[in-house]
C-alpha cells in the first residue's frame, strides 16, 4: 500500500501542531518519524489513522483520496496504529482485548479468536497468555497484544508511536526482529520516535519534523550529526564530566530489605557519598523502584537499618526524611508528582505549607520567578496537566528545595527528547556539585554510564554491588541487567 | 411442616426480591456501559405509580407494565442526554431527578392511593412447578418473577458471550480504547442507559402489580438506594447482583421471622441488620487479601479471586469527546 500525504494542517487553539506536512510512505518499508518532544510526530500519526480530524489537507491511498472519520475506517482501510500508550481495554483479559471489535456476529466464538490469537503470537515469538487480565501485563506485552491484534484485522500500514517506551531490551529485540519480518511481508511501518539511535538501527528512510513541518528527508544510512542538525537546528556537544571531590558518607544502607508481596529484596549495601551519582539499573520491576521508595521514607525496611546523614531513619516516618533533605521525584509525573487540575502558582503556594493565609501575590512571584528561571513554557496559571512532559519534568525540579542532601529520581529524562533531557542533566549536575546525592533508575544505558559514578544492577530482586561507570560501557551494562555476567 | 414453612418462606424470597433484581440488573448495565443513574429510588417510585396507574385505567396489567418501562427508559434518556450531550454532572443530575419523580409520583399518583386494582395473575408452571422444593421455590409465582430469571441469564450471556456485550463493557471501561476498536461510544451509552432505565421502570411495576400491590404515598421509598448498593455488592457482575437482591431479601424476612423470637432486642436492629451486613461484605470485597489471594492459594487461588474481585467499570461517569 503507498501511503501520500499532501499538505497536512491541523491546530489546536493557538499551537500549529501540523503546519503544511507532506510525507510519502512506500510499500514494505520502515520509514521513521523523527522529531523531539512537541515537534507534531504524534499528531500526524493520529491523523493518518483516523484519531483526529485534519483542519486541512490531503491523504491519499495508492494515489486514490480518502478521508478518515474515525479510527475505525481508517483500519477498514488497512491502517492501524499503535498509542504510545497501549489503546487496550486494561480490565478485560487477552483474549477478549483481542475479540473485541473484531467481527459482527452476535456470540463470540472465543475458541476460533484463541487458534487464531495463539497462531499469530507464535509466528512472531510473542508469549502471550489468552486468559491473563491485560493489567498484569508489562508495557510490552500490551503492545505485543496490540500488534497481533492489528494484523488480525488485516492492517496493511501499521504505525507505532514511541514503541519502545517502557519496555524491556529484550522485548525491544524482539519488537524490532518483528517490524522487520512485516516489512518483508509487504507491511508498511511507520516509526515514531525521538531516538536516533532507535532510527538509525531500523529505518530504511526518515522524515524529520520540527515545529510542525518537515525539516527535511534522508536515506539510510544516517549520519548522527546531520539528524540532530535537522531535529534540532543545531548542534550538542558531549558535555564532559566534570571532576568532583566527593563528600562524606550521606546515605548508608545497612542489610537493608523491603518486601512486597510481588518481589523481596534483601541484603542491600550501599553507601553514598555526597555529590555522588548512583545510577540504579535493571528491568522494570527488579526492585530498583523498592530501593528508591526506601531510602525517600515511602516504603518501610523490613530488615536492615538506613541512615541519612548520620541519623538513623530505620522505619521512621517520611516527614523526617524530608527534614534531612531527602526529595523523591516519581517517574508519574502527573500520577504522583503533580496534582492535575491546579495551577502552577498554586503548586508553589502549595510549598509553603507553614501560612495558613496564602499570599498569592508571592505564591505568583516565586512562581513566575522559577518558572523563567527553568525554562518551563507556561504562567503562573497554567494547569500543570497541560504542560508537555518535557515542562511537567522542569517544573518538578522547580519545585525542589533548594538545598537538599539526597535527590531521588524515577526515569527523569524518560519520553523527553535530547534537548529537555540534556537540560535536566545540567540542573541535576549543578546541584551535584553543591553536594547533593543523586539516586536515579533509567533504561537508557547510556544515559546510566554518561551520568552515573557507580551503577547498582538489580536482576529479580537482587542487587549487585555498586560498579564504577567509567569501567562498564552500554554493552556490558545491558548483559549485567540480563544476568548474564558479573 | 417445618420443611414446608421453609420452602414458603424461600419462595416469599423469591417473589419478593424480584423489583430488587430489576433495578439492580438495570443499574448495573447502566454502569458497566459507564453511566450512572442515580435517580433509581425516584425512577422505581415513579414508575410503579404509573404501572399501577395505567394498570388500573386500562384494566390490563401489561399496559401498566410498557408504561413503567416507558418511564425508566425515558427518566434514563434524560440521565443520559444531561451526561452525554449536554456535559452535566452525573451525581447532580442523578440526585434532582431522585427528588423530582419522587415528589411527581405522590403528585400525579394521589386518585390512585390505596385503591383497589389489578395485579399479576398467580401462574404456577406447569411440569417445573413439580420439581421437588425448587419446583414450589421458583416456579409458582407470576410472570414477572419468571421474567426476572430471563433478566438474569440474557444479562449475564450478553456480557460474557456476545460482542455486543463486549463493546458494551470496553466503552464502559476506556471509552477512548472502544472507540479506537471502531464502536460509536455514546450511541452505544444511550442505548444501555435505555435499556437499563426501562428495567429499572420494570421493578417499580413489579413492586406495585405484584409485590408490593398497590399504590400509596411514597410506596417504594428506599429500595432505589437499595438497588445501587446492591450494584456495588454485586460487583458489577449480573449473577452476584441478583445474588445480592436475593441476600437481601432473605435478610429481610429473616429479620422479620426472628423478631418474634427476641422481644428484647428492638425490631430497629433487624430492620437495620441487612445493611451492616452489605458493609461488612463491601469491606470484604475490596479487601487487599483478595489481591494475594493467589499466592496463598496457588490453585484455586486465581478463580476465587476472580468471583471475589469487583471493580468498577474504569470508565464510570468519564465523558468521551472524539477530537
Amino acid at each position: 500500500m503507498h501511503i501520500e500525504l499532501q499538505n497536512i494542517h491541523k491546530s489546536f487553539g493557538t499551537v500549529h501542531a501540523n503546519a503544511g506536512i507532506s510525507l510519502e510512505i512506500r510499500e514494505g518499508t520502515i520509514q521513521g518519524l523523527l522529531g523531539e518532544n512537541g515537534a507534531g510526530k504524534t499528531t500526524l500519526a493520529k491523523i493518518l489513522s483516523g484519531y483526529q480530524r485534519m483542519d486541512s489537507g490531503n491523504i491519499l491511498i495508492d494515489h486514490k483520496p480518502v478521508s478518515f472519520g474515525s479510527p475505525a475506517e481508517a483500519i477498514r482501510a488497512g491502517i492501524g496504529m499503535l498509542h504510545q500508550d497501549a489503546l487496550d481495554i486494561p480490565a478485560l483479559d487477552v483474549l477478549d482485548n483481542f475479540m473485541l471489535g473484531s467481527d459482527t456476529s452476535l456470540f463470540l466464538s472465543p475458541r476460533q479468536a484463541k487458534l487464531k490469537l495463539l497462531d499469530l503470537c507464535q509466528r512472531f515469538g510473542f508469549a502471550l497468555d489468552p486468559n491473563t487480565s491485560v493489567n498484569k501485563l508489562t508495557v510490552g506485552e500490551r503492545q505485543q497484544l496490540e500488534i497481533v491484534r492489528l494484523l488480525a484485522l488485516g492492517v496493511r500500514v501499521m504505525i507505532l508511536d514511541e514503541p519502545t517506551t517502557g519496555i524491556s531490551s529484550p522485548q525491544k529485540v524482539l519488537l524490532f526482529r518483528t517490524l522487520h519480518r512485516l516489512a518483508s511481508e509487504g507491511i508498511s511501518i511507520i516509526f515514531v520516535s525521538h531516538k536516533l539511535d532507535e532510527i538509525e538501527q531500523l529505518c530504511s528512510e526518515v522524515t524529520v519534523l520540527r515545529q510542525g513541518t518537515v525539516a527535511g528527508s534522508v536515506q539510510s544510512p544516517f549520519s548522527t550529526s546531520e539528524l540532530v542538525m535537522l531535529m534540532f537546528g543545531q548542534q550538542f556537544s558531549v558535555s564532559p564530566r566534570p571532576g568532583i571531590t566527593l563528600g562524606e558518607p550521606l546515605l548508608e544502607l545497612d542489610d537493608a530489605a523491603v518486601s512486597s508481596y510481588r518481589l523481596n529484596v534483601a541484603h542491600m549495601n550501599l553507601s553514598v557519598r555526597a555529590g555522588e551519582v548512583i545510577g540504579l539499573a535493571g528491568l522494570e520491576g527488579s526492585g530498583q523502584q523498592m530501593l528508591m521508595r526506601a531510602c525517600a521514607g515511602i516504603t518501610p525496611l523490613a530488615h536492615g537499618k538506613i541512615s541519612i546523614h548520620n541519623h538513623d531513619l530505620t522505619n521512621r516516618p517520611y516527614q523526617e526524611f524530608l527534614q534531612l533533605g531527602v526529595s523523591f521525584v516519581p517517574a508519574a509525573r502527573l500520577e504522583e508528582g503533580l496534582l492535575p487540575g491546579m495551577t502552577l502558582k498554586e503548586h508553589f503556594a502549595l510549598l509553603n505549607g507553614s501560612e495558613f493565609v496564602i499570599n498569592w501575590r508571592q505564591a505568583e512571584e516565586i512562581a513566575q520567578r522559577q518558572i523563567s528561571e527553568y525554562n518551563v513554557v507556561g504562567t503562573p496559571d497554567t494547569l500543570v496537566q497541560s504542560l508537555s512532559g518535557g515542562n511537567q519534568q522542569r517544573a518538578l525540579l522547580a519545585m525542589l528545595r533548594p538545598e537538599l542532601r539526597l535527590l531521588i529520581l524515577e526515569h527523569p529524562t524518560r519520553g523527553l527528547d535530547i534537548g529537555s533531557s540534556r537540560w535536566i542533566w545540567e540542573h541535576l549536575l549543578k546541584r551535584r556539585e553543591q553536594g547533593t546525592a543523586i539516586l536515579f533508575t533509567s533504561t537508557d544505558l547510556d544515559e546510566l554510564v554518561e551520568y552515573s559514578d557507580r551503577i547498582v544492577v538489580f536482576s529479580s530482586g537482587i542487587m549487585s554491588a555498586p560498579v564504577d561507570a567509567r569501567q562498564v560501557s552500554s554493552e556490558s551494562l545491558g548483559y549485567m541487567i540480563g544476568g548474564k555476567s558479573t | 411442616m417445618a420443611e414446608s414453612l421453609v420452602v414458603q418462606t424461600l419462595a416469599s424470597v423469591v417473589a419478593a426480591s424480584s423489583p430488587l433484581v430489576f433495578a439492580g440488573i438495570g443499574e448495573t448495565i447502566s454502569e458497566k456501559v459507564g453511566v450512572t443513574n442515580l435517580s433509581l429510588d425516584g425512577s422505581i417510585m415513579l414508575a410503579a405509580m404509573t404501572g399501577f396507574a395505567l394498570a388500573s385505567l386500562s384494566g390490563s396489567v401489561w399496559v401498566g407494565i410498557v408504561g413503567a418501562m416507558v418511564v425508566g427508559a425515558l427518566i434514563a434518556l434524560i440521565i443520559a442526554v444531561s451526561n452525554i450531550s449536554l456535559r452535566q454532572d452525573q451525581v447532580a443530575v442523578g440526585f434532582v431527578l431522585t427528588l423530582l419523580c419522587a415528589d411527581l409520583s405522590s403528585f400525579i399518583g394521589k386518585p390512585f392511593v390505596r385503591i383497589p386494582g389489578p395485579s399479576m395473575a398467580h401462574m404456577p408452571i406447569p411440569g417445573l412447578v413439580q420439581i421437588p422444593i425448587l419446583g414450589p421455590i421458583f416456579f409458582n409465582h407470576d410472570m414477572l418473577v419468571y421474567l426476572s430469571y430471563v433478566a438474569i441469564a440474557l444479562t449475564s450471556i450478553l456480557f460474557k458471550h456476545t460482542q455486543p456485550g463486549l463493546k458494551l463493557r470496553a466503552v464502559g471501561e476506556r471509552p477512548e480504547a472502544a472507540f479506537a476498536r471502531g464502536i460509536n461510544v455514546n450511541r452505544c451509552r444511550y442505548l444501555y442507559t435505555m435499556l437499563g432505565g426501562a428495567l429499572v421502570g420494570l421493578a417499580g411495576a413489579t413492586y406495585s402489580l405484584s409485590v408490593k400491590l398497590g399504590w400509596s404515598y411514597r410506596h417504594t421509598a428506599g429500595f432505589g438506594w437499595i438497588a445501587l448498593a446492591i450494584v456495588i455488592f454485586g460487583g458489577w457482575n449480573p449473577l452476584r447482583v441478583a445474588f445480592g437482591a436475593y441476600l437481601f431479601g432473605a435478610l429481610g424476612s429473616l429479620a422479620s421471622i426472628l423478631q418474634p423470637s427476641f422481644p428484647n432486642v428492638p425490631t430497629q436492629v433487624f430492620q437495620a441488620a441487612p445493611f451492616a451486613l452489605m458493609i461488612l461484605t463491601l469491606l470484604l470485597v475490596n479487601a487487599e487479601f483478595i489481591e494475594r489471594l493467589p499466592l496463598y492459594m496457588p490453585k484455586f487461588g486465581n478463580a476465587l479471586q476472580r468471583i471475589l474481585q469487583g471493580k468498577p467499570p474504569a470508565g464510570l461517569g468519564k465523558r468521551f469527546e472524539s477530537d
